[in-house]
């Protein structure tokens, strides 16, 4: 057997293999398009086959690869924390390397596919050297090459002018982002062995420095900011709902599915493992972004009806709540509780393994959907289910998923963050006490609303009378697209119903951070019950749930179905209305609306009614015209103001320019000057 | 391996399936007393699903299989959290399936599939009940999980069997916050079940329908399983009420005389919970859906209110 | 000392009953059910003063339990209902910040009592310490009512939903002021309703109508 580093490694070496030969294969498209995909999938399957074997046996493996600049070799590492997120990224990449065969296979119709394949495999194996970087400086390569990948992915179709604009605004939260994060290693590393040498740089030594408080702080406020700008947590979140609905949708799923979480686990990587020790009130901060990016998340997210615009603001819901069980789990590790701080991780990766697979799931589901109806409002669709009912069926399965219903695996999550959540009394402080209910509330207010926004997407897109002007061309979609999106399916099914499994494979995670595991007590009552801290405070059987409410239905079915009575098909009752159309159904609009009016303050609306004045007579309207704008109001509070000044500030810095070549030569002196001045 | 468990486990969801349309039939009775109308007995509700049972299906002409799912889902989930909740015994083999929060879940789930099948047919009626009804549950959601929260903290637990152990124990008495949770399960129950002031189970209003605006278009065993359900989570709800806050004549002993005499106590609680729902519901008119936010935000308000009493004055 | 852990038990009680009817006194919109839910906590801090006096076996605690018991549960009410039907205020009573907000609000200041008191939870020993941030988060709570309600009436019984609150903290921190003081702040609150029906009418009979938003009016214009 491989170890599962040099597997990994090899991986990645297929990964940037492949996109070379992608480069040579320009001209067999068709070869391309298999060649490209089928490789990556086989790279991210052993990907995975090496993490679930580094969390599974809980190894460490090193190596060193003297590459990169003299003297700074790349530090490689995979320890289970590694692992555990190269499992997340292997598994979704594989899935959706196989549904893009499908995917991509249309694209090709319409224009060449290089690009789309080359960055592809740059883009995953960034996302892989990212996790096993075990020194800044790799890091930071990676990191970069995975940002410069996927800014090019969403710029795939670059003709349109939105596309070109959402690409730009990601590129630039992205580089402000890892301005932070290259600022934030900067100081520890600097802290770490001094600022004359650079061998700071590598974790190991992070590791083992000691950093004065309010250095630490800073390095751990500079990386948050960081990560949180890739992650998406509000309000660093713009760019998501811009750049996930233009990029191709297997690129979205990617994005949206794995991409977002390098950034937790760079949040993770930082706290836990690098810094090491840290007071309380870092994940205060922590919890309350994820509180506040979950809620509002969810909110926006209810307003769109751009089926991969909602699904971009669920990421920022759903990364809330990682962020929440994360935030926790520093609470209760800086007041030395390591189980509970066990608990709260493993909830918050485990939320982290649930969100990769059923937002990918959802996003192959809306490129299905995008790519057969070629519609993106969902308004103008409905009644999908009788064009695509495989399509349909998994979409409700992801939708049931990321809703946390039981027994698929947004539940598990969920109910495990809330379990952490009512193990907060044992805190000392009082006014935590007090406060994390609240959150707790807050979540289940996330929770519900989640739910009632996959009513309203699901419902609107799949289920009534198609809404559109045009009588709809629909087809379902081919089997590679259906493979992929039925192992996603599988896989939250899976994760829904064996928890305990999968809690006792990931407990060496919290093992390695906090120095707990709950795996013994999770698993104490038997496999099918998950009883996270001991089986008379909480339990929760999966397997039961699933087994005995599929009992229930079938039993029933059975019984009602011995007398075989008859089904009688027939027009629907119109209330004595002649002319129902389908244009009459309960629209998205009219779905969100008692939300959007309860919850009005977090929105910017302007609601418009006009009527024709062309009517014949004031008792007889003609016709109306409803307008309604909604937009996100962080646009208005931060960014605004940001450009303005931004701008204000270029104008003041362009007087410098003069057009003069005198001039300039009279700026590169006086620099000269005061450089010479002041450094002796 | 002790049987007694699986035979109580048996015994009482038979008596959930087998009592719940008599309970129905108990509150409208008391119902149509208390407003002076002649009432159609207690075992109406029994002859009204028979009769739906029997008939056939008429269905929608694009009515999916979301649509035809759905009835089965609802009646499957319902069942299980039947056997979920200790009302006879606290010693139940599926109690160790869920807790309060999957519980919750668990109705959720058939919530979210009735909704998704009142947007199936596509009618306007459909959307506008599942809009308003994953609206208000969304609403009451909050103020749920506060009140089990304050439950869990007098408790250490958030199991059924072990809320109920340790308050049946006897160890909490006369508390503050048990009495706020209580009101505000009170004010959420009816939130959930769709009583008034929330939602009107009498109605065919269009424009104040919530539950009724789903289920319009079922009919046949689809309806009457639907039906069947609802009637069995309108019990369910006021059976965990009435274990979680007044666990009085629970077995605890495991024998069979215990299971009567559980059984008994069960009868009389929920025959004084229904005169207390018709009270309720006689004493107030059904709210504008926009004041729903302050009901059920008086909900939340009196659960953080129970769990800060819990701190403060305890 | 079995009984003295009930009687505090009912103290408590009594006091989680005081903030109930303060906050339902928040969210209430309707004058008479606001002036039956002030009379119903007047009895249950009349109540609580007489439990506390037994307790602490202060027998001054009888005597202005009794007064609490005449003068708001009895009196005050009484005048306030009067003043109503003789200025013919039946309409419901609007409010500034919608309801919802107000509760949160209202969350956050009794959290933020328990947080000012918790030092002298540490410190007190006597049984009544608990109840103090319940007494302070009544105080806060009259206040949130008086700035958040527009109608003269409703601040007024803010104003006296404050002083209750007052009362409950000097019973629960100090066992009760001395006997003279409280006299005296009885009357004064007495002789404080009576000024505000002179005023009431004063205001009523300027703009016909109570609402003291209209006293902007007054303002100078600019």
């Amino acid at each position: 057997m491989m170890d599962p580093l040099n597997l990994a490694g090899s991986a990645i070496i297929l990964l940037l293999g492949t996109a070379a030969l992608a480069l040579f294969l320009g001209r067999k498209q068709r070869l391309l398009l298999v060649a490209g995909f089928v490789l990556s999938a086989v790279a991210s399957l052993s990907a995975t086959i090496a993490g679930v074997r580094v969390v599974g046996w809980s190894t460490t493996s090193q190596a060193i690869m003297s590459i990169g600049l003299p003297d700074l070799p790349f530090h490689l590492r995979l320890d289970p924390l590694a692992g555990f997120f190269i499992t997340v990224v292997g598994i979704l990449s594989f899935v959706v390397s196989i549904y893009s065969i499908g995917y991509v296979r249309e694209i090709s119709k319409q224009r060449p596919i290089g690009r789309l394949v080359i960055f592809y495999a740059l883009f995953l194996a960034g996302m892989f050297m990212v996790i096993i970087a075990d020194d800044a400086l790799f890091f930071l390569v990676s990191w970069e090459l995975m940002a410069a990948a996927s800014y090019f992915l969403v710029l795939f179709e670059d003709e349109r002018v939105e596309n070109r604009r959402a690409a730009f605004l990601y590129m630039v939260v992205a580089h402000v982002g890892a301005l932070a994060i290259l600022l934030s290693f900067g100081v520890m590393s600097g802290l770490a062995t001094g600022f004359e040498g650079f061998h700071g740089y590598t974790f190991d030594a992070m590791r083992q420095a000691e950093f004065p408080a309010v250095w630490a702080t800073a390095a751990f406020l500079l990386a948050f900011f960081g990560f949180a700008a890739k992650a998406g947590v509000i309000p660093l979140h713009v760019w998501l709902p811009e750049a996930h609905p233009v990029a191709p949708s297997n690129i979205s799923a990617l994005m949206s599915g794995v991409m977002l979480k390098t950034a937790i686990y760079g949040i993770v990587r930082v706290t836990f493992d690098l810094i090491g020790v840290f007071p309380w009130w870092w994940g205060s901060i922590v919890l309350v972004f994820g509180l506040i990016s979950a809620v509002m998340g969810v909110l926006y997210a209810l307003m769109q009806h751009d089926l991969k615009r909602l699904l971009a603001y669920h990421s920022v819901e759903n990364i809330g709540i990682i962020l929440i069980g994360i935030g926790l789990s520093m609470i209760f590790r800086s007041f030395d509780f390591p189980l509970l701080s066990s608990l709260a991780l493993i909830a918050g990766l485990y939320h982290t393994l649930n969100h990769a697979i059923f937002k990918g799931l959802l996003f192959m589901g809306a490129g299905a959907v995008l790519h057969a109806s070629h519609e993106r409002n969902m308004e103008e669709m409905g009644g999908l289910i009788h064009f695509m009912p495989w399509t349909a069926a998994l979409f409700l399965v992801g939708s049931v998923s990321i809703a946390g219903l039981p027994p698929f695996n947004g539940f598990v999550s969920e109910w495990l963050t809330f379990q952490a959540f009512l193990l907060s009394p044992s805190l000392p402080s009082p006014l935590m006490k007090l406060l994390i209910p609240l959150g707790a509330a807050l979540l289940a207010l996330t929770a519900a609303l989640a739910a009632a926004c996959f009513v309203k997407a699901f419902g609107v897109t799949f289920l009534g009378h198609w809404r559109g002007h045009h009588q709809p061309h629909v087809q379902e979609v081919d089997w590679f697209m259906r493979s992929g999106m039925i192992m996603a399916a599988l896989l939250c099914l899976a994760l829904g119903v064996l928890p305990t499994v999968i809690i006792d494979w990931m407990d060496t995670v919290p093992e390695q951070l906090v120095g707990s595991r709950i795996g013994t007590t999770a698993g104490a009552f038997g496999w099918m019950w998950l009883t996270p801290v001991a089986p008379a405070r909480a339990s929760y059987s999966g397997p039961l749930v699933f087994l005995v409410t599929l009992s229930v239905i079938v039993i029933a079915y059975l019984l009602l179905h011995v007398r075989s009575g008859s089904i009688t098909r027939v027009p629907l009752w119109d209330c004595g209305f002649e002319k129902v159309t389908p244009r009459m159904q309960y629209t998205a609009t009219a779905f969100a609306m008692p939300i959007r009016r309860i919850f009005g303050f977090f929105f910017h609306i302007r609601e418009q009614v006009k009527m024709n004045p062309q009517a014949p007579h004031r008792t007889v309207p003609g016709r109306m015209q409803y307008t309604l704008r909604i937009r996100d109001r962080f646009w208005g509070w931060l960014y605004r103001p940001l450009v303005d000044a931004s701008f204000w500030l270029s104008r003041r810095v362009g007087r410098l320019q003069q057009g003069r070549i005198q001039a300039y030569l009279i700026y590169s002196f006086v620099t000269i000057i005061v450089l010479l001045l002041f450094l002796r | 391996m002790n049987l007694y468990p699986f035979m109580t486990e048996i015994l009482q969801i038979m008596i959930v399936l087998g009592i719940s349309p008599a309970f129905v039939g108990w509150v409208r009775m008391l119902k149509c007393w208390s407003q002076g109308r002649t009432s159609a007995g207690v075992f109406q509700p029994y002859r009204d699903i028979r009769k739906l049972f029997a008939k056939n299906v008429v269905l929608a002409e694009n009515a999916s299989w979301v649509f035809r799912f759905t009835p089965y889902l609802v009646f499957g989930t319902t069942v299980l959290a039947g056997g979920i909740i200790p009302m006879l015994s606290v010693d139940l083999p599926l109690s160790a399936t869920a807790d309060v929060i999957v519980l919750v879940a668990l109705f959720a789930i058939a919530r979210f599939f009735i909704a998704l099948a009142g947007m199936d047919i596509g009618t306007a009626f459909g959307g506008m009940g599942s809009s308003r009804e994953m609206t208000i549950a969304s609403l009451a959601e909050p103020a749920m999980l506060m009140a089990i929260f304050t439950l869990s903290l007098a408790c250490r637990s958030t199991s059924l069997s072990q809320i109920v152990t340790v308050i049946f124990s006897g160890q909490i008495q006369l508390r503050p916050y048990l009495a706020f949770a209580f009101l505000a399960f009170v004010l959420i129950s009816l939130a959930e079940t769709g009583r008034i002031p929330v939602d009107n189970p009498a109605t065919h209003l269009e424009l104040t329908m919530v539950h009724e605006a789903m289920i319009l278009e079922y009919s046949g065993r689809h309806l009457a399983l639907i039906e069947w359900a609802g009637m069995m989570k309108l019990m369910l709800f006021m059976a965990l009420g009435a274990v979680l806050f007044f666990p009085w004549g629970i077995d605890v002993t495991s024998t069979a005389a215990g299971a009567l005499r559980a059984f008994l106590f069960l009868l009389l609680k929920l025959g004084a919970s229904g005169v207390v729902l018709v009270l309720i519901e006689t004493g107030l008119a059904k709210m504008r859906l926009f004041r729903l936010t302050e009901f059920l935000g008086s909900a939340f308000l009196l659960a953080t209110l129970g769990m800060l009493a819990y701190y403060i004055l305890d | 000392m079995m009984d003295l852990q009930i009687v505090s038990q009912i103290s408590s009680f009594l006091a989680a009953l005081v903030l109930l009817t303060a906050f339902g006194m928040l969210v209430q919109k309707r004058v008479y059910g606001l002036i039956h839910l002030f009379a119903w906590q007047g009895l249950f801090l009349s109540l609580n003063t007489a439990v506390v006096g037994f307790v602490a076996n202060k027998h001054h605690l009888y005597i202005s339990s009794v007064l609490t018991l005449s003068l708001k549960v009895v009196l005050l009410p009484y005048i306030l209902h009067v003043l109503i039907n003789r200025l013919k205020i039946r309409k419901e009573v609007e409010t500034v910040v919608n309801i919802p907000m107000t509760m949160m609000i209202g969350i956050a200041l009794v959290i933020f009592s328990y947080h000012l008191t918790a030092p002298i939870r540490q410190l007190s020993t006597l049984i009544t310490r608990s109840t103090l941030a319940v007494a302070l988060a009544t105080v806060m709570l009259g206040l949130l009512m008086m700035i958040t309600r527009r109608h003269a009436v409703t601040q007024i019984i803010g104003f006296l939903a404050l002083e209750n609150g007052l009362f409950f903290a000097a019973t629960s921190a100090t066992y009760g002021m001395p006997l003279v003081v409280e006299l005296g702040v009885a009357l004064d609150v007495l002789i404080a309703a009576f000024i505000f029906g002179i005023f009431f009418f004063h205001i009523h009979t300027t703009f016909d109508t109570l609402d003291v938003e209209q006293m902007a009016k007054l303002k100078e214009e600019n």
